[in-house]
């Protein structure tokens, strides 16, 4: 579920967008080493911290948006991979020299680390709210894609976009906005799931591939893809190291191969 | 097209069948000779580069020419590695050209039935395809520990002397040698497909592929063929890794080493035969000095820099290069146009 709020935001800045963004787990690890930081220095509880955390991401996102993103929209894919690319080194760089070679410290409030009972089983609470809360959003963001004004601004932005503008729609502000959406998400994500992907250094790097796996299997510019593959790369993910722990992430890439050359666009992938 | 009448010089004809070697093209082999006479104490790096020149010359000719991106070169630099190694440390076999040729075929084998499963996609699926078959393989490598040796990487590497005369000796003497003339041979091969007609082709189908379908040009299979090209290319420098460090480590596969990778082409110049020159040269030096001392600002620098470079700097350093020439000598000849 955290794979999913994380590369939800991805889904969005690339699948809606367009724009190759590797250094998406770059926001995810700020959002998670914010998070950290404000509830150990600051004593702010969990929830306060959640929210600055998605703010402060999203914020420091349109930043980068203006100076360094927008001048590539219209640059090939190797330039955003490469800029990408860079920005992670910076990032990585920038990060230990911070915070250290540790992983950030989270004590989670006492409220989410019992069990809960249900249905003559205990889950981690923990868990629970987690599962609760991204399908919160999950809910949330299909209804502001699907259903609202500013959702069908977005999709008509990246259909046409000179057409878009033509129309009257900002399409300047609207994929700022857009993009500090997605961004704050994966800052949301990476912080919500510090408990379960420890935030280090090297969050980045380590977890890029599988970002980039959900938002390939799952396809571009669809919500409903992410969220399936997510659970998909998950579950199987799970079950391998379980079942055969030899093989260990093996049959996750060797699947997504297989998807991927049976629907070379993604599972649920609309755009061309 | 150029192919009769005075050829001025291949760069701003573009394409043409026979292109000389210009003066200025023996100065990176000058420079490599100069290299081994004056500074002996630093050969072992200088066989490094010029292994990580072949490596960037391969992706240069897949990148920079058609266009295909990738995040998984590693992939044929590895099998390479491993192949060599597997062969040396397992199974007894030292004969150095025998395994630069099993490296050769391995990575070739794999090129061909990868490059034909995944050139069909493009964008973010090829480039997702290509990370994950060096995942892959980098799983594997890391567990197949029995014939690997896993995450402690595969020692007991021993390579015979080269045509039963010339040792591999400790100061790299050898090794330095060896690797230039491969890398020599290489540098021809590429020179001569680059200049050729599939060279021209590559490059149509990199500035406007459906123009190339329009011609009647088999796209698809020119595409896998220079993906095996730069892929034996690729298992033929992991070899000579191998040979050189007589070990192969698990960081020949993966994410990391294609990433470095494409930095160094990036900072020479994509596109261009010589940015695989200059980018790897400079990259490893820096990296050399640098990140033993201060790995942090190391990977700061390494960052910027190559934000930098795609913002401002599209040609890389030869490609900064070129412009200032451009601007030297714009008074004298500003009639006669770049083709490029």
């Amino acid at each position: 579920m955290i794979l999913y709020v994380i590369s939800v935001g991805l889904s969005v800045t690339m699948g809606l967008m367009g724009f190759i963004n590797l250094a998406h787990g770059v926001f995810a690890m700020a959002g998670g080493y914010i998070l950290s930081t404000v509830m150990a220095r600051l004593g702010v509880p969990f929830p306060v911290a959640l929210v600055v955390a998605f703010a402060s991401v999203a914020i420091a996102s349109i930043l980068l948006e203006r100076l360094l993103y927008s001048r590539l929209y219209a640059a090939g894919e190797l330039s955003q991979v490469l800029f990408t690319i860079g920005l992670i080194f910076v990032s990585v760089a920038i990060a230990r020299m911070v915070y250290g070679t540790l992983a950030a410290p989270i004590t989670l409030p006492d409220y989410l680390r019992g069990q809960v009972h249900f249905v003559g089983r205990d889950f981690p609470t923990y868990r629970v709210f987690l599962i609760v809360f991204s399908a919160l959003i999950i809910a949330s963001l299909w209804f502001g894609v699907e259903r609202t004004r500013w959702g069908a601004m977005v999709r008509a932005a990246v259909d046409n976009r000179g057409m878009a503008q033509s129309v009257g729609i900002n399409t300047r502000v609207l994929f700022m906005a857009t993009f500090a959406l997605g961004s704050g998400l994966a800052g949301l994500g990476g912080a919500l799931g510090a408990d379960i992907l420890p935030v280090d250094w090297a969050y980045p790097f380590e977890h890029l591939a599988y970002f980039l796996i959900v938002v390939a299997v799952g396809g571009l510019g669809s919500l409903r893809g992410p969220f399936i593959a997510a659970l998909l790369i998950g579950v199987a993910d799970t079950a391998c190291k379980y079942w055969v722990p030899e093989f260990g992430a093996f049959l996750v890439y060797a699947a997504t191969i297989v998807i991927l050359l049976w629907r070379p666009m993604g599972l649920f992938g609309v755009r061309a | 097209m150029a192919a009769h009448g005075p050829v001025r010089s291949p760069r701003l004809s573009g394409y043409t069948s026979n292109p000389r070697i210009r003066w200025a093209e023996w100065l990176p082999w000058i420079a490599a000779l100069a290299f081994f006479f004056t500074l002996p104490e630093y050969l072992a790096l200088g066989g490094r580069i010029l292994i990580y020149i072949l490596f960037a010359l391969s992706l240069d000719l897949i990148l920079g020419y058609a266009g295909i991106i990738t995040l998984g070169h590693s992939a044929f630099f590895g099998l390479g590695a491993y192949t060599a190694g597997i062969l040396s440390a397992k199974y007894g076999f030292t004969d150095p050209f025998f395994q630069l040729a099993a490296a050769a075929a391995m990575a070739a084998l794999l090129g061909v039935a990868t490059g034909a499963l995944i050139l069909r996609t493009k964008a973010l699926t090829l480039l997702m395809l290509t990370l994950a078959i060096t995942s892959i393989l980098y799983e594997v490598a890391n567990r197949a520990s029995g014939l690997t040796g896993g995450n402690d990487g595969l020692s007991g590497v021993t390579v015979a002397p080269i045509l039963g005369l010339f040792k591999f000796d400790l100061f790299g003497r050898t090794a330095f040698v060896y690797c230039l003339i491969a890398l020599f041979l290489g540098w021809l091969f590429v020179r001569r497909l680059i200049y050729s007609p599939f060279g021209a082709m590559l490059t149509g189908i990199r500035e406007n592929t459906a123009r190339m379908y329009a011609v009647g040009a088999p796209v698809y299979w020119r595409l896998v063929l220079v993906y095996t090209i730069s892929a034996t290319m690729a298992g033929v420098a992991g070899a000579l890794l191998t040979q050189v460090n007589q070990f192969v480590g698990l960081n020949v596969l993966g994410l990391e080493p294609s990433g470095d990778l494409l930095v160094m082409l990036i900072l020479g110049g994509v596109g261009r035969l010589y940015g695989a020159f200059v980018g790897p040269v400079v990259y490893l030096i820096a990296q050399d000095y640098l990140a033993k001392q201060y790995p942090e600002y190391w990977y700061l620098g390494i960052g910027a820099l190559l934000i930098v470079v795609v913002l401002f700097a599209r040609g890389g350093i030869l490609g900064l290069a070129d412009q200032w020439l451009k601007a030297l000598s714009r008074p004298k000849s500003s009639a006669r146009a770049s083709a490029r």
